[in-house]
């Protein structure tokens, strides 16, 4: 087979021919899919400027305002609304599957080497990549606007809703698998913004009826809101809390590679 | 040349979906380095087969060897590549995005520029995909295709919905490519493309092949020529006779013979006869595509079948 002939085709499979490492997943792949999400203004609307936008709107009011350990309220809302953009935009990144799978990109790319894994680890690296920007932004907005805080906090508070995002980065990853469509966040922003009020990131879950506030303990922002408030206000971080996050990660993470292998076994 | 393994080789190739038998048995074998055109109308099954062939479908029964392995073997290693009929690509990416992006799925490729070059989309590297035209987003179809140097290269009816300009320039950029040794099969109902681009055409009808040969091959099928004359009050009994010809046909004044011996007949009828205006017409491939081709319902199916029969058997046993 080696030796048999140059010219043929089959003889020059050999040496120079292999499959890309990491399966395909890199960061020129990383690179140019931030390139499109900067690209997409929709996306940058409601991750980086609603959020800060809602700041300006219902947080500078409350300037002066003081929570029970003497730290602003500012800071609190602060802090809500950077979870609130770092969740939409993880869950956009992965819900982006539903449109890749709806133009055909999906089907493409099983013509080349590229392994389902790498895809979707190139989708929550993205996912990640975003949901920090948004963080920043609205932290960055806070700092300007006159928010206060310690070193450690900035830093526990900002880690907590991004790392905390990892949570929507699942479930955008479910919602791509679960069908192709083009534009599934005009579906998926109302729901996340409903979801973001049972989670108390735009009003305190206190504000809202009892039963209702019960309930909300059992939403799946709740968990991350509360999180990454935690060093802002001194509130421990109840084993309900960690039952939250941890078990909605898993809904979502197990829920999402359920269909992703229906979706890649399918041929 | 007989060493080496076939490029394509399917056998016994059935998918059903549903009630539908979409391949119905499907033999074919593509060496190395022929250029093959996957002839037939709508719904033939070409689609179907070419899905099956790089791994996108899985067929019910039969086997799909690409270059002596599995499709997915052969997509791995960047060994085969294929241009879509539509879909694939991200239209937020420019051209020169989509071609990085995808090179880098791949071990080894050939360079960026190089390929939009050969596809003739150099140009437009900075152009969004989703402001090009249907024929810009084939050739940069195409120029993805390029991008692993691929042993086989399939095109899946790759001018569908083109206009004539874009259907010219992106057949260009496939002849300019033509690297000697590639394989190349394309999907297509256009015969002219067929015509024009391939050594061997394989005529599929209702998920089999009908017809499998050369070009020239596939046209004989449609059995020689056609000699027009005006003849009035022709002996057609005694033309009927004459060596060669099939069928007389007698139109008013004018006759209409089919023949394989167009100059026999025409001789007799200028020096025997009182014919003029004769003409002689050869049957085209549309003719052989469509006596091949045409739906075998209940009223044709009796008198196409032996001639499709003999028609599959001889070229297949030649090549």
């Amino acid at each position: 087979m080696t030796t048999s002939s140059l010219t043929t085709p089959t003889g020059t499979a050999t040496a120079d021919r292999r499959p890309p490492a990491l399966g395909g997943f890199s960061p020129a792949v990383l690179l140019i899919e931030m390139r499109r999400v900067l690209r997409n203004r929709r996306t940058l609307l409601f991750t980086m400027v609603m959020p800060a936008v809602f700041f300006l709107l219902f947080g500078l009011p409350q300037r002066g305002e003081t929570l029970p350990n003497g730290r602003q309220v500012l800071a609190w809302i602060m802090v809500s609304l950077a979870v609130y953009g770092a969740m939409v935009a993880t869950t956009s990144a992965g819900a982006a599957v539903a449109t890749e799978r709806a133009l055909g990109w999906s089907r493409q790319l099983r013509l080349t080497p590229l392994r389902p894994a790498a895809y979707v680890a190139t989708k929550v690296a993205t996912a990640m990549v975003l949901g920090l920007a948004a963080v920043v932004i609205e932290f960055a907005v806070g700092a300007t606007a006159g928010v206060r805080l310690p070193a450690h906090v900035w830093l526990l508070a900002g880690l907590a809703a991004w790392l905390g995002s990892l949570v929507f980065a699942a479930l955008g990853l479910l919602i791509g698998y679960l069908g192709p469509a083009e534009n599934v966040m005009q579906f998926m922003g109302p729901v996340l913004a409903l979801l973001a009020m049972f989670g108390g990131l735009f009003l305190p879950v206190e504000t809202l009826p009892d039963v209702l506030q019960r309930l909300a303990q059992f939403t799946p922002v709740w968990g991350v809101g509360q999180l990454a408030r935690a060093p802002l206000t001194g509130d421990p971080v109840t084993l309900g809390v960690l039952a939250n996050v941890l078990g909605w990660t898993a809904v979502f993470a197990l829920g999402a590679a359920r269909l992703f292998r229906r979706d890649t076994q399918r041929v | 040349m007989t060493s080496a393994c076939p490029a394509v080789e399917l056998r016994g190739l059935r998918k059903s979906f549903g009630a539908v038998t979409a391949v119905d048995g499907l033999d074919l074998t593509i060496h190395p380095g022929e250029v093959v055109a996957f002839l037939g109308p709508n719904g033939a099954g070409k689609t179907t087969t070419i899905d099956m062939l790089l791994g996108l479908a899985r067929p019910d029964a039969g086997e799909v060897r690409l270059l002596g392995g599995t499709p997915a073997e052969a997509v791995r290693y960047g060994r085969v590549a294929a241009v879509m009929q539509s879909g694939g690509l991200l239209k937020d990416l420019t051209v020169a995005e989509t071609v990085r992006l995808t090179a880098s799925f791949f071990g080894r490729t050939r360079p960026v520029a190089e390929v939009l070059t050969r596809a003739g989309i150099a140009d437009l590297a900075d152009r969004l995909v989703g402001k090009c035209s249907g024929g810009q987003q084939q050739r940069l179809r195409f120029a993805l295709a390029l991008l692993p140097d691929p042993d086989v290269m399939v095109l899946d009816e790759p001018t569908t919905g083109m206009d004539v300009e874009g259907r010219r320039d992106f057949w260009q950029a496939i002849r300019a490519d033509a690297r000697s040794g590639r394989t190349v099969v394309f999907a297509t109902h256009y015969l002219d493309e067929a015509d024009a681009y391939a050594d061997r055409i394989v005529l599929v009808r209702q998920g089999r092949v009908v017809a499998d040969g050369t070009t020239a091959e596939i046209k004989n099928l449609a059995a020689g020529r056609i000699v027009r004359a005006t003849l009035p009050g022709a002996d057609q009994a005694g033309l009927a006779a004459l060596p060669g010809v099939d069928t007389v046909e007698v139109r008013g004044d004018a006759v209409l013979i089919r023949t394989g011996d167009s100059d026999a007949v025409a001789r007799h009828l200028l020096t025997r006869t009182a014919a003029r205006d004769l003409e002689i017409t050869s049957r085209n491939l549309e003719d052989a595509f469509l006596a091949l081709t045409a739906d075998a319902s209940a009223d044709v199916a009796p008198t196409t079948v032996p001639a499709r029969v003999a028609a599959t058997a001889a070229p297949t046993a030649g090549a």
